[in-house]
């Protein structure tokens, strides 16, 4: 079970490698991991996604995280109580006789193209994983170059943010 | 105040009221030893970094006290990472002082450069990268801050060597602020009424203790929630001394070598409250079976402890301090009479398995058993003495046959088992505890791995006992070959040429080999009672095994027994 996890960690050097250390050392399984700035400018948001058996397992990934002295805080972002969204681009053949074609499934799912020349275009697409997989599979005939996507982020729903809980 | 790195480093030791720092000098950190010369601050310097390691945690698990140790960047601080593992394992606190390539050289591969916060990342609490100096007062106070909190562990801290010799202003923190870092004290109080509730319903329970009731300072709160209430109580490895081995509630250690009463005990016990303890692999066999008819309570400072092993039914996050008080005045609340009562028959059971099972071996005719030197050891040595092992079977032998009596008392590396460990430990237990005996048991293995130290007792005349039980083996590799491995000894069998004796006498050690028993307690004594370091060489049989033993993943009540009398 894939599990979101927010983890608002401070803006120092070696703070990535003390977190991907531990990843690495407890063997947790991490399907993505995106970092950034956030509105604080001493605090890095990290959002990870974890694999994890079962509820103990989480607790282990939560508890030996917390145990990081650069980690200030980890929510647990639960699928319907926030929205997640990742970003993709998507380098794709497209030879002139098909480029409408291609535009067309582009406007289909409100994706954006980036980029175009003779031979090739680069869309631009956010959204739910599911979405951004189904693209990419559609655009497969079409002869997909190079993919690059974020990793996903996620933020809960309602006005509570993980800075509040930070402060509690 | 204004001072050059290295003296705002000795500084914050001083603030630190750090006694001793155990080191070897280098390029690095030359400006750092400039400046421990001119100010005259103690320093002990042994023959390896990773003996500097080593000596300062057992400094640090004797005395209670931050230990520090120091060394050069590139091989210096390479050298200290078993040590780091080792303490890191143990929980034991330390600040570890590296000195690190100028800054406009890092990342550059340049001379006695390695990666030193990134190689310790896995085996510290924390560590720090510093290249500038005005960072480098709170980054140490920090680091004192963060090992000695919550549960202990060793930090370190990098430092460029021309922050050494930058100048800054110096002002120590008077206190520290980390946002992510808040160390538990104390937790539900619901929780421990209800583990008072439990105990009054619990026709069997048991306390596990471990090595977070040395390292909190606690043992007197156990001995009286244990004499007050009359639980039986088990140890692990770590745990030994918290209550005394002379306690009639008290069973030995459980595990793979643990006792034949005490393992049978987490069978049948329907309620096991482990106090500072992380339920290792080595205590637990297999972990479906162990002790599968028990509720289990689990009080550890270390939420992530809790359900990492073994699922705990009641969870008591917290500080000991905080939670061994709390249970002590609930259990006061039932009179001591009505415990002692209920549990006497669940106590007499337990009896009865020492009974018919005690740790016990078969003596040989002209041998000294391993078993009998250590027993002979107990009763010779002071009643303070503080025991040192190295890994291996003598380090079985001596946490079986031992008579531990005090808290912080047996100095082992018990989590990542290192071999090497005794002999520099041994001298970081004497160097914090000058008044009192230190008897390091060895085996001839683990000796090899650091006997260079032995040069270091000699040149600092330190008094430290040293006996070794040689048997030609690397032996609990060999006694693993021997039943696992249908008796293929590769590689174990080590007849070497080396004369430990003479090696000894070439060090400035005195010498004496001893393999007569009837000469066992008179050798002994004089080892004991003579002034200064000395080694003694004891051969014994070939082939002993440690029992009982439970094979690797079996159920704790699947023991190999073995031995008839005492």
């Amino acid at each position: 079970m894939k599990y979101t996890l927010a983890v608002l960690v401070e803006d120092k050097p070696g703070v990535l490698t003390h977190v991907s250390a531990l990843i690495s050392r407890r063997a947790f399984n991490i399907v993505s991991i995106a970092a950034g700035y956030t509105d604080e400018p001493d605090i890095t948001r990290i959002t990870l996604v974890v694999d994890a058996d079962d509820q103990y397992e989480l607790e282990q990934v939560v508890h030996q995280l917390s145990k990081l002295i650069d980690v200030v805080k980890i929510t647990v972002l639960n699928g319907g109580e926030s929205v997640h969204r990742e970003l993709a681009m998507i380098k794709v053949t497209s030879l002139p006789e098909r480029r409408a074609e291609i535009i067309n499934l582009v406007n289909i799912f409100r994706a954006h193209v980036v980029d175009v020349n003779k031979e090739a275009m680069i869309i631009e697409l956010s959204g739910e994983e599911s979405k951004i997989d189904a693209l990419c599979e559609l655009l497969r005939e079409y002869g997909v170059r190079e993919i690059v996507r974020t990793g996903k982020i996620a933020i809960s729903r309602g006005a509570n943010t993980a800075r509040e809980q930070m402060e509690q | 105040m204004l001072l050059n790195g290295a003296e705002i480093v000795i500084e914050c030791l001083k603030r630190e009221n750090v006694e001793f720092i155990f080191g070897y000098p280098g390029g690095a950190v030359l400006p750092l030893y400039d400046a421990l010369y001119k100010d005259g601050f103690p320093h002990i310097l042994p023959k390896h970094e990773q003996a500097a390691a080593h000596a300062a945690d057992a400094y640090a698990r004797t005395t209670g006290r931050t230990g520090v140790c120091v060394a050069t960047s590139g091989p210096g601080a390479t050298n200290l990472i078993t040590g780091i593992a080792t303490a890191y394992m143990d929980s034991v606190p330390m600040v570890i002082i590296t000195g690190q390539v100028i800054v406009p050289h890092i990342g550059r591969d340049s001379f006695q450069e390695a990666d030193t916060s990134g190689i310790t990342t896995p085996v510290t609490k924390h560590n720090y990268l510093v290249k500038d100096v005005a960072q480098l007062a709170r980054t140490m106070k920090e680091a004192f801050f963060i090992a000695g909190s919550g549960r202990p562990g060793p930090v370190l801290v990098d430092i460029a060597k021309d922050v050494f010799v930058a100048a800054a202003e110096f002002e120590y923190p008077e206190n520290v602020r980390l946002r992510g870092y808040s160390p538990l004290t104390a937790g539900d109080e619901e929780a421990v009424a209800e583990l008072n509730s439990l105990l009054l319903a619990s026709e069997r329970p048991l306390f596990f203790i471990g090595g977070g009731v040395n390292l909190s300072d606690t043992s007197a709160l156990m001995r009286e929630i244990v004499d007050y209430t009359g639980v039986p109580t088990v140890t692990s490895l770590m745990g030994y001394g918290c209550v005394a081995n002379d306690d009639p509630n008290f069973f030995g250690m459980i595990g793979m070598h643990g006792t034949y009463a005490g393992n049978l005990s987490t069978k049948a016990a329907d309620l096991l409250i482990g106090c500072g303890v992380r339920f290792d692999d080595r205590v637990t066999g297999s972990l479906e079976d162990f002790a599968s008819g028990a509720k289990i309570a689990h009080m550890d400072i270390d939420r992530a402890e809790i359900n990492k092993n073994v699922v705990a039914d009641l969870k008591i996050a917290g500080d000991l301090r905080w939670s061994l008080g709390s249970l002590l005045r609930r259990v006061r609340e039932t009179p001591r009479p009505e415990w002692q009562r209920r549990l006497t028959p669940w106590r007499r059971r337990l009896e009865t398995w020492q009974k018919e099972q005690p740790l016990s071996f078969t003596p040989r005719d002209n041998y000294v058993m391993p078993q009998a030197a250590v027993l002979e050891l107990s009763r010779l040595a002071d009643r303070d003495a503080i025991l040192v092992t190295d890994v291996g079977q003598h380090q079985m032998w001596a946490a079986q046959f031992f008579a531990f009596k005090n808290p912080r008392s047996f100095v082992t590396s018990g989590g990542l088992g290192t071999m090497g460990f005794g002999l520099p430990a041994a001298i970081g237990a004497q160097v914090g505890n000058p008044g009192r005996q230190v008897v390091c048991v060895s085996g001839d293995g683990g000796f090899m791995m650091n006997c260079q130290e032995l040069s270091t007792l000699a040149d600092l005349d330190l008094p430290v006992k040293l006996f070794i039980l040689n048997n030609r083996y690397l032996g609990m590799v060999a006694q693993w070959q021997r039943n696992f491995f249908g008796g293929r000894y590769a590689c174990s069998h080590i007849p070497t040429k080396t004369d430990f004796v003479r090696l000894a006498e070439a060090m400035g050690v005195r010498g004496v080999r001893i393999s007569d028993p009837d000469r066992l307690t008179e050798t002994l004594r004089d080892a004991l009672t003579c002034a200064g370091p000395v080694l003694t060489e004891i051969i014994i049989p070939e082939d002993e095994d440690v029992l009982p033993m439970v094979p690797s993943g079996a159920r704790l009540d699947q023991m190999i027994l073995g031995g008839l009398s005492r």
